[in-house]
């Protein structure tokens, strides 16, 4: 290796065998603008080209269903004109050195990653091409590249990029390279299938579960229903006599929720066995710093609370008295409950401790955390701590824990051998960080002319020290619409909780979003106006306060244009369909949906379509980004319609599906998908669809019925599935 | 307990079972069969769809011993040889997974389905499917890739000898 770039921080090497490997650690200057905003500098990227011309590239950020593992090499494959067909797709390492922050979470993959990714590929490209140039003795201007091959038209020779990989890796790397322009893309927005799939509708191990250790042992984890507390005494003398089982045990809690909480281990020769004693299982439990929290209660308090003025957070011009000067002045108090993330696959890890050292298998969207707090429980360097990642058969934010992690470390350290823990779906009811609850007081006037004076939102969350919000829980006092009225007003009131929450897809703008873009339709109706132009005014109006810093107006009135376009909005509707309409904008995509339903006399609900239009820029895997589009609508719909958490005495009492009742195929609508490919750098799509659902189907409902719906779910108001 | 299971045509032994184990852990932990997912253990989500004696079962309420002497057909088993089955064909071409987990019973408790019901409407598909869960949502590519194999499967089964005579 020589003269290679120390600017550019690349590695560059033949490999053993023969092709070239190249590890990337791209500076910071060679970032755009959606990597600047989200402060991460950190990248790298890794390829490498085989003799034999296939292409492998690692995904660097796990998978849990939102489809990195397909679209990040594609961006690489993209700019080095690798053919899409011989690429073959492994999960990196993770290893914080090489590859920089790994996660999967706030739908940062993309944008945190695309302008180092599109780099990457470019320089190799480029060497390979200039290997090429000089084994032709031609100038590499000459020379283009298709297909993992290097072409040179004029005399119609071509190299692959196989042949030519141990040349490519002697050569210096540019210093600087050329990005296509987005006319030249042939890969980057197309429809690409998943890089897995052969896998997954083969059955091949993938995920979390799957995993196999040479002389691993199979565990439960008990822990308390009631949230929080701890072992006094069980019958672990029996429980070991139990068959297949080799060791019972009471761990006690350590660090903190999201370490390790106290309960008891069950160790067995298999899943089966483990499950099986644990309902032999006979538990005096403590539950004096447990959780005894009731929703029923919450709601009551809350409701008490609405009646009085909260904590000021923004208070700008004088919103009480714009409220009694206006003509039209509208209340509403919106809410919404708990709800768990239920991934399917429910929670799992397997561990090796020994010799000083850990070893772990894991499905979770944080490895480098779980890696650090794995690292402190056991008291050992992180540096002894290695994560192999695992496909997760779902997440929505559940699996940005590490609980399951530190439990089954822990369970390994105490017995010696490799431990698959297995939680029970039951566990992973009773025992999620999940979506917190909350309420809006929310008041507004509007002038004569129907324009937005004040606005007041008196939000109610809950605090697990009755000082600071709630992890999911904290306000947004950055959004749209506050900002509009020149008279605002936010106010926070807190009720203790030890319930955990967590984030749930989309966190806070999951359940805000439904409370503040229902009360925009109920102002446009008090405003007599027709809620498309009245939100296309509102988002069009003058800010008079925004430090919204990333959002742009003209993208927001762009979708919301566009989707009246696409759903015809108000026009040709059979007689009982009855459109309704939201927007919203979070991790920086911009989403406006129109919801098309019917509702029968006795409040059967049948969500007919959903039309869906969002601008996140340019679109990577256009199938990909399609399916987390018309997810994200049913996961928004089944959440409206059905999901809710009865918490009673501190215990969350769903406890499986039956009662959890997630959406299924027959009542799936229709998702009409539309992109505006706006030239911003791309930004991610795990989250941000799913916001406007429950408020479009919500002011659909009103449209056709004229109940206004403030609370979800929506089978509370007696609706039914249709 | 000591059972003979038939699994994707083969016979295997197996010693030392708990009476109540149910098929889908025998298939996971005894038999590395790991293609058929836990999601629930209690019959809700379809996760763990097979087939027995080529009819949909929920092997995680399934006790092993009632599958002795049956023929049983997990995810492992579904291709003929290197040959996929039309229906992980048509999931590949409309790429339905996002996580993928649910993604071998929805397509176990679909062969089912168009084993019985070679044309089925989107009705039929709808509730031949409904005690499938896909927590990811991908329902409307799910429906589409069983009308796409139920197509493909036609085509193949076409004979073109009978369609003459029918024509004649
Ligand atoms: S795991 Fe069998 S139905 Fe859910
Ligand atoms: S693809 Fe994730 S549950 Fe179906």
């Amino acid at each position: 290796m020589r003269n290679v770039s120390r600017r550019a921080f690349c590695k560059l090497a033949g490999v053993t065998g023969g092709g070239l490997v190249l590890g990337f650690h791209l500076p910071a200057n060679a970032l755009g603008k959606a990597a600047r905003l989200s402060g991460e500098y950190e990248f790298n990227a890794y390829i490498q080209i085989r003799p034999d011309n296939t292409i492998v590239l690692a995904a660097q950020n796990p998978e849990v269903g939102q489809g990195v593992k397909t679209s990040m090499p594609m961006i690489v494959a993209e700019e080095l004109d690798a053919d899409w067909q011989t690429v073959e797709v492994i999960q990196s390492a993770i290893d914080a050195q090489r590859y920089g922050r790994q996660f999967a979470g706030g739908s940062r993959s993309i944008p945190t990653r695309w302008d180092a990714l599109r780099e990457a590929g470019a320089r190799a490209r480029q060497v390979l091409l200039e290997a090429a140039a000089e084994k032709w003795g031609v100038a590499s201007g000459e020379c283009t590249t298709r297909d993992s091959h290097v072409l040179h038209a004029a005399s119609g020779r071509s190299l692959s990029y196989g042949a030519l990989a141990q040349a490519a890796s002697q050569r210096p790397l540019p210093k600087t390279v050329s990005l296509k322009p987005r006319s030249e893309y042939c890969l980057l927005g197309t429809r690409v299938s998943g890089v897995d799939n052969p896998a997954i509708v083969s059955g091949k191990p993938l995920f979390g579960v799957d995993q196999v250790v040479a002389g691993m042992q199979y565990a439960v984890y008990h822990k308390c229903p009631a949230i929080g507390g701890t072992v006094k005494s069980a019958n672990l003398d029996v429980i070991r006599q139990l068959p297949g089982v080799s060791a019972a045990f009471v761990m006690d809690a350590r660090g903190d929720r999201e370490d390790l909480q106290a309960g008891i281990a069950i160790v067995a020769n298999s899943t089966w066995a483990a499950f099986s004693a644990r309902k032999q299982l006979q538990v005096d439990w403590d539950e004096s710093s447990a959780a005894s929290d009731s929703w029923r209660a919450a709601k009551q308090r809350a409701a008490e609370l609405a009646q009085i003025t909260g904590q000021q957070v923004i208070d700008k011009g004088d919103t009480t008295g714009a409220l009694n000067a206006a003509t039209h002045r509208i209340d509403a108090y919106y809410s919404y409950p708990y709800v768990a993330h239920a991934p399917m696959e429910p929670q799992n890890c397997t561990a090796h401790v020994h010799n000083g050292r850990c070893e772990l298998w894991a499905p979770t969207q944080m490895p480098q955390v779980a890696i650090k707090k794995v690292a402190n429980l056991l008291d050992i360097d992180e540096s002894r701590v290695t994560l192999h990642q695992l496909r997760m058969g779902g997440g929505f934010g559940r699996r940005l824990m590490s609980d399951f992690v530190c439990e089954a470390a822990a369970i390994s350290e105490r017995v010696g051998t490799p431990v698959k823990l297995q939680w029970s779906r039951e566990d992973d009811m009773a025992h999620d960080f999940y979506r917190v609850g909350g309420f809006h007081a929310l008041s507004a006037g509007l002038d004569k002319a129907g324009k937005l004076l004040a606005w007041r939102d008196h939000y109610i969350t809950f605090s697990p020290d009755g000082e600071t919000t709630t992890r999911g829980g904290n306000q947004h006092t950055k959004l749209f619409p506050h900002s509009k009225a020149k008279n605002t007003n936010l106010q926070l009131s807190l009720i203790q909780s030890a319930i955990p929450t967590g984030w749930w897809r989309a966190p806070i703008s999951c359940a805000v979003a439904f409370a503040n873009q229902c009360f925009i339709h109920e102002l446009a109706v008090a405003a007599r106006r027709d809620h498309g132009e009245f939100l296309l005014e509102l988002l069009a109006a003058e800010d008079h306060h925004s430090d919204l810093v990333s959002f742009e107006q003209s993208r927001a009135v762009g979708v919301v244009k566009e989707v009246l376009h696409r759903a015809n909005w108000q026009h040709g509707l059979a007689a009982d369909h009855f459109q309704g309409l939201a927007f919203y904008y979070s991790h920086a995509g911009y989403f406006a949906h129109v919801a098309e339903v019917s509702v029968t006399d006795n409040k059967g609900l049948r969500v007919h379509k959903v039309t869906v239009v969002g601008d996140v820029g340019p679109i990577v895997n256009l199938s990909g980004a399609e399916n987390q589009v018309e997810g994200s609508v049913i996961d928004g719909f089944s959440t409206a319609m059905g999901l809710s958490l009865s918490i009673e005495n501190g215990r969350v009492q769903e406890r499986n599906y039956h009662q959890y009742p997630l959406l299924r195929m027959r009542h799936a609508p229709e998702v009409d998908v539309h992109f505006i490919q706006s030239d911003n750098p791309p930004t991610g799509l795990g989250e941000p669809a799913l916001p406007p659902t429950a408020p479009a189907i919500a002011n659909a409902i009103f449209a056709a019925t004229g109940e206004r719906l403030r609370s979800m779910p929506f089978t509370e108001a007696g609706y039914s599935l249709a | 307990m000591d059972l003979t299971l038939t699994i994707n045509g083969r016979k295997h032994q197996l010693r030392d079972l708990a009476e109540d184990i149910p098929l889908l852990w025998v298939l996971r932990d005894n038999l590395n069969l790991v293609g058929t997912k836990y999601g629930c253990g209690g019959g809700y989500c379809g996760a763990c769809t097979v087939h027995l004696d080529g009819q949909a079962v929920r092997s995680c309420v399934l006790p092993a011993k009632a599958a002795t002497g049956k023929k049983i057909t997990t995810i492992e088993g579904l291709a003929n040889g290197s040959e996929w089955h039309p229906l992980q064909q048509a999931w590949m071409d409309l790429d339905v997974p996002q996580c993928g987990y649910c993604q071998a019973g929805q397509i176990m408790n679909a062969a089912a389905l168009l084993e019985q019901n070679p044309a089925p409407s989107p009705e039929e598909i709808d509730a031949a499917m409904n005690g499938n869960l896909c927590r990811c949502g991908c329902y409307l590519r799910i429906r589409n890739a069983i009308e796409q194999a139920a197509t493909t499967m036609a085509v193949q089964t076409f004979d073109p000898n009978q369609a003459t005579e029918e024509l004649a």
